[in-house]
This record gives structure tokens, C-alpha cells and sequence, in this order.
């Protein structure tokens, strides 16, 4: 973060959590990245009226509501620009977007490529089930192309979409992968994410144990990244290039410049426009 | 066409010419030495669709009293060449009092122009430049017009030389002794107009367009957070918003896409920053699900829609008033909002400030209904008034206790918390919530805030600004947004020949106001609607929301060609007698 508040001591993850019951089905991801999420915010220590945390639809997109920070749930596709809003005109503020994949990469496709050039200050957090939960259980863009579903029989057909290869394509500043059955590594990301100026794209691994119980599966193959964190974006291409989908960690982090612009510097009333139209 | 004894006395001019030639250039110092001369007037420029050069028409016309409509007919046409003039010879109406002046080595006078029974006098502009050193044929144009026309010769000079100043002092000598030969060369013909330099101006005078009006009205209104995608006619808006923020410590972003730019300054406005985005209709059809969310989320935002020709992509460079319906109407649900429109190129300050006064005070999306006739004509103008509103949005006090986002106490207008407040915190949510937020789809938490979000609209007292209302006749007609310059130059015309007409042109259109439509129709036999679209749409919005209490009737017809003044008289005259 490039202007956090100072931290506040004494705060834990229960501080940031709020009152409101999920909707989230039993034993689905996103009820620990909600854990990690929190469990980062109070590692960083940042007052919860300085966090505002954004979504869009979608189940993972219900995150700002069982959140304490101050948070907008808007519409399906459109949460990384509705932060890009607040995040531009109030740098002061932790700006996180929680969302799913239907939502990021497809309906918010376009939004999602230019916020990872845009490269401001904030943290993307796609928890990943590689289905549509919310409208009961239809093919996203990262889902296999033979994956099955009522509203395509048969699958799709479809290559997936990789989603950290567009993001480090599109000039994202830090690209992660975590499992939400790994909150506490997780939430180490976040932290990473937060603190890391620019553009931070995490991608969750959050199982949907409703319509992918084959997602079950998952803690059986995920392993920690063979390979350390690296700033060169060539070998991070390559990396992600053959990446299978199941390596976690940091896997590309870089030291480009966020973008912000500068609201602050209040020079001249209105008034001292109007010689501009004189006669 | 020297004016008739009930016409506002105005000169209309035109210079075309093909990309190059200077005319746009030639027609902004001729507005600009009028209005030093103490003149009012307008400029408007028709272009082909070529991304650059490409023919061009600049058009002025000149007036001692404040126009804002074109005239009926050119008095003088200027024609560097002949480029494409089939083309836009619709735009430039001439009658057998106009003078046309041609060069004749730029080939035959055109059918088009011939058929017009106009004076043709015949001026060698292109060998003319030639001798002169870097003599360029629109500065010999704009000399021939100033000779015509009587245009003091200092301020002629004057604003040469602030135009010029850059190009140095060659530049600026060769321009003076092309405007000379062509002042010359103007004694040889004769026209005969009305004498515009008698008086000199005695209050500011300001030369501004529509888009940098709504633009000045933005800032006035404390708007310092613009996020857009470009799109004709309001990208010049946006240029004059990137470059103006940034002197007073506000800032505009590029976004991707219109999706974005509404999502981005509703994420500004929630931020506590007032925010405002333009477009055309195009954009305002994708802000459209956006907006829904500012109407239920309760967050303040501005839209300047400056409306070109639609559906779809139209005709992007040239006006019409037919996003009426989706401004009133696009949002999906019950969905109240506001929706408002500047009645003139200069009242573009008050509207957009107003606009963004009353969606900060109602916490609420305010669409306004600029277009490409308002937003691209620049005009000279009296200084518009600075108005200092004193609604603004009502924020929750940090550690004032459990704070109730959506609370239904107080009009329904809820104390809105902005992010840093501490002990304040709530999520903004598009899904239907309870007082506090908290999603719900409950059948009473849903009624309690539709019933919520209309009140607030419906029971503010607007006062006076909702509508220009002028005259006191037993019949009215009723314009908005850009007709109701023409239309007020037709009533001034009509009412000298003595017939007395009201007009009512409405500021606010949304929220639907029957009571006070019933208070400006008072006494009022029948009424006339005026409005640029094919399918009549403010005609219906009036009749089937607003309550007239008397017959209306419509004249309406779609762009791309203005509204005529001599148009709308013989319009209203003949309806006047029904």
C-alpha cells in the first residue's frame, strides 16, 4: 500500500467480520476466504472504516455484507471499475474486489484487462469455482470445455480462459494463486497483495461443493509453487504458460507504478475559469 | 435577406470550403470580432464524416438581441470552392436576397446553388491570395464579410492578431492584407443589411458552448471527479472537463468503456466525491442497468447525454431530441430518477449545476438532456449568473451510534456515511435491503424503500427553476432543450404581429410535475408541443404523466436539421388557427 493509515494495534480477524449469516451453501470455499480475508486485514491492522471492500454478483460477490469494512455490492461484471472510482478519488482508503469467476472473467472481462493495464492501487481477490453457483451450476470461462450442465449438454467445448496469464498479459503489478483450504497461506497473499503497490490480482482456488463436487478433490492436488516469487516477467510467462492450475503462491510481482490521479491539489475556485469565455 | 419589420434584425453567414481552407477557422474570429463589436450571435460548423478535412461549413449569424436559433436563411454565402456542397447545400437555405459570392476557377455554380435565385457575385479569392505573400483565401473571405457587413475594422484586427499570435508576425501580416483585399473587393458588391454595431455591450459578454457550459455548471456545482469514454458530440465536453479539473483539484479518468465510466464515478460519489460522466445516446443505453444501481444504492451522479441522432450509432455529428424516452424511461424496475434539460446554450451552466445540486441533495442519478445543437454551437452570451445552491448531500456524523444507510425518517433522504467514517460502515447494495443495508426481499422492506426513493423526488420543493415560463396567452407552446431558442424567436416574431402565445419550457422533466403543468396552463385554451424526434416523445411524456389541463397538440419532426425560426412560425400560426 502506498498510503495506509496507521495501523491500529489490538485488532483481530473477528473485528472485521460482520454480523450478517452467509448465504454460502455448507462447506463451500468462500466461507474461508472470508477467514483469509479478515485474518489479512487484521495482520495489516487497518481500521475497518478505512477498508472498503467491492463485489460484484455472483456467490463470492456476497463477500462486503458479512464484512465490518465499509463495502458496495453492485452490479454483475462491473465491480473492479465501480473500486476504480473510489480507489482514484480516495487513495487513502484499502480498496479490496471480491468476486467470482463468472463474474470477473466473462460478463466483467473487458473491466478486468483494464484495470490489470490501469495498474491502481488495489486488490482483486477471484475466488474460483469454474462454475456459475448463484444461477445453479451453468459453465464459466474457466471451466473445462467437456464439463456437463443443463444449459450446455455435453460441455462447451471451450478452451478455458487462464486468467493469470491475461492478468500478467494485461499488466497486473502482483499475480497469486491460494486455496481456500488454506486460509492461513491465503491470507499471507492477501497481505502480500495489499502491501504491494499497483494492481494485485489473487486468484482462489474455492471449491463450489454444490455443483462441483468433484472440486472435493482439490486439497489432493494443490501444492505450494516449486519456484520462488520472480519480478522477471518473461520467466513468469513461461511459468504461467505451463502452470496446470494447482501451484500456489506469489508467482509474478512487479515494481511498476500505480496509477492515481491527483485530486488534492486544489489550486483555484471555478470562478478562475470564466476568463477562458471573456469577450 | 434584409430583415422584415417583425424579425429580430440578425445577419446569417456561411463560408464553405474543403478541409484546409480555413472556413471553421474564418467563422470563429468573425463571431469573435462581432462579439468584441458588442454583438450577439452563434457559429456553427457542419463537417463531413471524414475523421479529418473533409469540406466544411462554418455558420454564423449576428444579432443585436440574444439568438439562439439559426436563421431562416443565409443573407451572405461565401464559397472558397464548391467541395461536396450537394451534400450539406440542405444545411445552408438561401433565398433570392442572399448573395452568393463564388470563385469562378472552382468550376460552375452548382445546380443546388443556382436553383436558389440568390446574387451571385463572382470574386477570384484563390488568385487573389496569390498576391499576397502567403496570402491565404479564408482571410480574404472573412474581409469580404467585414467590408459587406460593416464589422469595425480594429476589432477585425484584434482578433487576428490574438488568433495569429502564435504564428508570428508574418503570419499576421499576411492575414491583415488578405482581409484588406477582401474588404476592398466587398465595396465592388452591394447588400444591404441591418446595421448590428450600434451598440456597444454593457454587461460581460462571454462566447461558450453548451458542452463547456455543462462543464462550468459541473464544477460550479462542486463535480471534481469525471470518468468517461469518448463518444460525439460530448468528447469536447470531456476535453474541457480533463484540462479544467486539474486547476481546481479534480481529475477525469479514460475509462474502457461506458460500463465502466458509470461504474466509476458511482464508485467516486459513494467515496464522498461528486461525480459526473457525458456521452451520447449510445453510452447512456449501456450507463442504463448502472444507473438502476445508483437509484437503489442511493448514490448522487450526473449524466450529460448529449443526444445526437439515433437508434444506434445514428448520425453521430448532428442533433435531435429522441433519448427523451430512454433517459425517462430506460431504467429496468421502478426506478425514479431525475431528468432535466438546459433550455439554451448558456442556461447549460444552470441546468448541469442544478442537476448536480439536486443529485447530491436527493442522493439520486440526474440525466441531463443536452445535445449537439446545444453542446457544439458556441454563442455569445451575457455573463450567466453564478448561483449559489445551499441543498448538498447529507452524510452521517462519525460515532453518531448505529447508523441506518437507508433509515426511512426524513423525506427519504437518509444520512449517507462516506468510507474513513468510523463506527459508520454499511455496504451500498443494488439487491433490494432493509434500513440498515442488509439484503432483503422482504415484501415490506421493498415496498417501505420503493415508497422510500420516490418520496424523496416527489416531495422536494424544486421552486421556480423547473421551467422558464414567459408571456401570458390563451394558447401555449411548450418546448424543451434545444427547440426552445427557435421556438421563443418564432413566439417574438408571431406575438409583434400580435399574436400573444405563452411559452413553458421545462428545466425539470423527471420527477413528472401535473401540479405545477397545471399552475404554467392556467388559463391556457390549448397547447403546442415543439420538440425534435419522430416519434413525439415529450408530446406523450406531457400528456400521459403530467396532467395537461387543456388540449395539446405536437409539431414535432426528427433531426438532423435544426428547427427553423420561419419554420415554426408558420407552424404555430397555422395551428393557432385550428
Amino acid at each position: 500500500m502506498t498510503s495506509s493509515p496507521a495501523p491500529i494495534p489490538g485488532l483481530t480477524a473477528r473485528d472485521y467480520k460482520s454480523e450478517v449469516k452467509p448465504v454460502w451453501c455448507p462447506g463451500c470455499g468462500d466461507f474461508s476466504v472470508l477467514s483469509a480475508i479478515t485474518k489479512a486485514l487484521a495482520e495489516l491492522k487497518l481500521p475497518p472504516e478505512k477498508v472498503s471492500v467491492i463485489s460484484g454478483i455472483g456467490c463470492s460477490s456476497r463477500m462486503p455484507a458479512y464484512m465490518n469494512s465499509y463495502g458496495f455490492h453492485g452490479v454483475h461484471g462491473r465491480a473492479v471499475a465501480l473500486a476504480t472510482g473510489l480507489k482514484l478519488s480516495r487513495p487513502d482508503l484499502t480498496v479490496l474486489v471480491t468476486g467470482g469467476d463468472g463474474d470477473g472473467f466473462s460478463i466483467g472481462g473487458n473491466h478486468f484487462l483494464h484495470a490489470c493495464r490501469r495498474n491502481v492501487d488495489m486488490t482483486y481477490i477471484v475466488m474460483d469455482n469454474q462454475v456459475y453457483g448463484m444461477t445453479k451450476g451453468q459453465p464459466s470461462p474457466t471451466t473445462e470445455p467437456d464439463w456437463d450442465s443443463a444449459l450446455s449438454p455435453g460441455g462447451t467445448g471451450l478452451r478455458p480462459f487462464h486468467p493469470l496469464v491475461i492478468a500478467l498479459a494485461s499488466g497486473a503489478n502482483f499475480i497469486a494463486r491460494g486455496f481456500s483450504g488454506d486460509p492461513n497461506g491465503t491470507a499471507r497473499l492477501i497481505v502480500d497483495a495489499i502491501r504491494t503497490p499497483g494492481f494485485s490480482f489473487v486468484e482462489v482456488l474455492s471449491p463450489c461443493v454444490t455443483f462441483r463436487e468433484d472440486q472435493r478433490g482439490w486439497k489432493k492436488i494443490v501444492r505450494p509453487a516449486p519456484v520462488d516469487p520472480t519480478e522477471d516477467i518473461g520467466r513468469a510467462a513461461r511459468r504461467l504458460m505451463t502452470d496446470d492450475g494447482f501451484n500456489l503462491g506469489i508467482l509474478y510481482t512487479g515494481k511498476r507504478k500505480p496509477y492515481q490521479l491527483r485530486l488534492d491539489a486544489v489550486e483555484e475556485e471555478p470562478a478562475a475559469l470564466e476568463t477562458q469565455f471573456v469577450v | 435577406m434584409t430583415a422584415k419589420d417583425d424579425e429580430t434584425p440578425s445577419l446569417s453567414i456561411a463560408l464553405t470550403g474543403s478541409g484546409g481552407a480555413g472556413v471553421i477557422t474564418a467563422g470563429n474570429m468573425l463571431l469573435e470580432a462581432a462579439a468584441k463589436a458588442g454583438c450577439y450571435g452563434l457559429f456553427a460548423r457542419s463537417s463531413g464524416p471524414q475523421i479529418r478535412g473533409g469540406e466544411a461549413a462554418a455558420m454564423v449569424r449576428l444579432a443585436k438581441e440574444p439568438v439562439a436559433a439559426p436563421g431562416d436563411v443565409f443573407d451572405i454565402l461565401i464559397a472558397i470552392d464548391w467541395h461536396n456542397i450537394d451534400r450539406f447545400a440542405v444545411e445552408l437555405p438561401l433565398s433570392t436576397e442572399s448573395l452568393v459570392i463564388a470563385d469562378p476557377s472552382q468550376g460552375e455554380l452548382p445546380e443546388v446553388i443556382a436553383a436558389s435565385g440568390a446574387r451571385i457575385a463572382e470574386l477570384p479569392l484563390k488568385d487573389l491570395a496569390k498576391t499576397v505573400a502567403k496570402g491565404r483565401p479564408n482571410m480574404i473571405a472573412l474581409g469580404v464579410v467585414a467590408g459587406l457587413i460593416g464589422l469595425p475594422d480594429e476589432v477585425a484586427d484584434e482578433v487576428m492578431a490574438r488568433a495569429l499570435k502564435k504564428r508570428g508576425d508574418e503570419a499576421l501580416a499576411a492575414s491583415r492584407d488578405a482581409f484588406a483585399l477582401g474588404v476592398e473587393a466587398a465595396g465592388t458588391m452591394s447588400f444591404d443589411g441591418p446595421d448590428l454595431w450600434t451598440r456597444a455591450a454593457t454587461r460581460e459578454r462571454w462566447i461558450i458552448n453548451g458542452n463547456e457550459a455543462a462543464g462550468l455548471g459541473a464544477v460550479r456545482g462542486g463535480v471534481r471527479f469525471v470518468a468517461a469514454y469518448p463518444i460525439t458530440p460530448a468528447t469536447d465536453l470531456l476535453e474541457w472537463m480533463a484540462l479544467n479539473l486539474q486547476r481546481l483539484g479534480g481529475a477525469l479518468v479514460q475509462a474502457e468503456d461506458e460500463l465502466a465510466s458509470i461504474n466509476m464515478i458511482i464508485g467516486a460519489s459513494y467515496g464522498g466525491t461528486p461525480a459526473l460522466t457525458a456521452t451520447s445516446g449510445p453510452g447512456l443505453a449501456l450507463m442504463s442497468e448502472s444507473l438502476g444501481l445508483a437509484v437503489a444504492s442511493e448514490v448522487p451522479v450526473v449524466v450529460v447525454d448529449v443526444m445526437r441522432g439515433g437508434p444506434s450509432t445514428g448520425i453521430p455529428t448532428k442533433s435531435e431530441q429522441s433519448d427523451l424516452n430512454i433517459a425517462l424511461f430506460g431504467l429496468h424496475g421502478d426506478a425514479p430518477h431525475l431528468v432535466l434539460a438546459p433550455t439554451s446554450v448558456s442556461d447549460c451552466v444552470f441546468t448541469t449545476q442544478w442537476a448536480v445540486t439536486l443529485a447530491e441533495a436527493l442522493q439520486s442519478p440526474a440525466i441531463v438532456l443536452s445535445d449537439q445543437l446545444l453542446g457544439q454551437t458556441r454563442a455569445i452570451v451575457d455573463r450567466p449568473t453564478d448561483i449559489a445552491f445551499v441543498s448538498q448531500r447529507v452524510t452521517a456524523d462519525a460515532g453518531a451510534g448505529e447508523v441506518r444507510r437507508y433509515a426511512l425518517a426524513g423525506g427519504g433522504v437518509s444520512p449517507m456515511a462516506i468510507p474513513g467514517a468510523p463506527g459508520a460502515q454499511y455496504t451500498a447494495d443494488g439487491l433490494e435491503h432493509d434500513e440498515r443495508g442488509l439484503p432483503s426481499s422482504r415484501a415490506g422492506d421493498h415496498v417501505t424503500q420503493l415508497d422510500k426513493r420516490a418520496a424523496k423526488l416527489d416531495g422536494f420543493d424544486y421552486g421556480n427553476h423547473w421551467a422558464e415560463i414567459e408571456g401570458d396567452g390563451r394558447r401555449a407552446v411548450v418546448a424543451w432543450g434545444s427547440s426552445t431558442g427557435a421556438v421563443r424567436e418564432a413566439l417574438a416574431r408571431l406575438g409583434s404581429r400580435g399574436h400573444e402565445f405563452r411559452l413553458v419550457s421545462p428545466r425539470l422533466l423527471a420527477p413528472a410535475q401535473p401540479a405545477r403543468w397545471t399552475e404554467a396552463l392556467e388559463g391556457v385554451e390549448r397547447a403546442l408541443v415543439v420538440e425534435l424526434n419522430h416519434s413525439a416523445q415529450f408530446y406523450r411524456y406531457l400528456k400521459g404523466y403530467c396532467d395537461p389541463p387543456c388540449p395539446v397538440d405536437v409539431y414535432h419532426r426528427p433531426g438532423p436539421l435544426p428547427l427553423r425560426v420561419g419554420e415554426l412560425v408558420a407552424e404555430i400560426e397555422k395551428w393557432s388557427r385550428s
